[in-house]
């Protein structure tokens, strides 16, 4: 379970980015949503969904939202997940999205992430709305029924929670160090 | 026909996989023993060569021709990559049933 409930404020972290820049909350003080999303580079349910990650951020940047992804993988247990592998993606994949390395994985302890991905939405006041999964079908785009990320997106725009506040979020566990 | 079925618990989508496994051979009409392993351990995963969850052997031989090039072996989750190019936690439909289709030709030739 992560340790944020809904209503709890986001935990700050100053981490670096794939862009080569350093990012806290602070940076981003001028969004209405802030959605943080922990993630990696080889988990295949992260792949999935990771088109989708990015079409949420070009869909939803007009209106002040930003998604901020941090990779916490161990990368002893998952050499894919080096910075290096991480700015590779980074390039590949155009993420329109900071991509930040948590490389002490105190920020992912944190905010008691277990998934990639696993997705925290926090509003205006920076309080949490939503938590979990992106959608409900990582397989296949088209037959996604609910939008929970969007959603919790629209929501929070609009200043109230989403009807799903949270979902069991699906995905690999993040590679803890030993 | 000899189907190994080898899964690391953290991976979420070995029990769908191994469902879509035992409906792909049905609707093929095989019926073989799926010897299902666990892999828990990293020594385990060397031992087994064990590249990610969930991994489905058909007559010693993976189901996706390019695992073949794969040589880390660690507890990780598998990234199946579909016909259409798109990356899946779970193995296709279509690549499960070529599998199948060339273990039998193997047997009967």
């Amino acid at each position: 379970m992560a340790n944020l409930r809904i209503g709890d404020r986001a935990i700050d972290f100053r981490l670096p980015a794939t862009d080569g820049r350093t990012y806290s909350l602070a940076d981003f003080q001028d969004k209405k949503v802030l959605v943080v999303i922990f993630s990696c580079n080889t988990c295949p349910y992260v792949r999935a969904w990771e088109d989708r990650m990015i079409a949420i951020q070009r869909d939803y940047a007009d209106k002040g939202v930003q998604l901020v992804v941090i990779n916490a993988n161990d990368v002893r247990k998952q050499p894919g997940d080096s910075f290096e592998a991480m700015v590779q993606r980074a390039r590949e994949k155009g993420f329109n999205f900071p991509y930040l390395r948590d490389e002490t994985q105190e920020v992912a302890r944190a905010y008691g992430a277990e998934r990639t991905p696993e997705v925290f939405v926090f509003d205006a006041a920076r309080r949490l709305v939503y938590h979990g999964k992106i959608d409900d079908n990582y397989e296949d785009e088209a037959q996604v029924k609910n939008h929970y990320l969007r959603r919790a997106i629209d929501a929070a725009l609009e200043g109230r929670l989403p009807e799903v506040l949270e979902t069991l979020p699906q995905g690999c566990t993040i590679k803890w160090k030993d | 026909m000899h189907i190994e079925f080898l899964y690391w618990e953290e991976c979420p989508s070995h029990e769908e996989a191994l469902a879509r496994l035992r409906e792909v051979l049905a609707e093929e009409g095989v019926k073989a023993e799926i010897e299902v392993r666990r892999i828990d351990t990293e020594e385990q995963a060397q031992a087994e060569r064990f590249i990610g969850s969930p991994t489905i052997r058909i007559n010693g031989v993976d189901i996706d021709p390019a695992a073949e090039r794969q040589t880390f072996y660690s507890l990780t989750c598998r990234a199946y990559t579909r016909d259409d190019g798109r990356i899946s936690p779970l193995p296709p439909v279509e690549m499960i049933r070529r599998a199948i289709h060339a273990a039998l030709a193997q047997e009967r030739a």
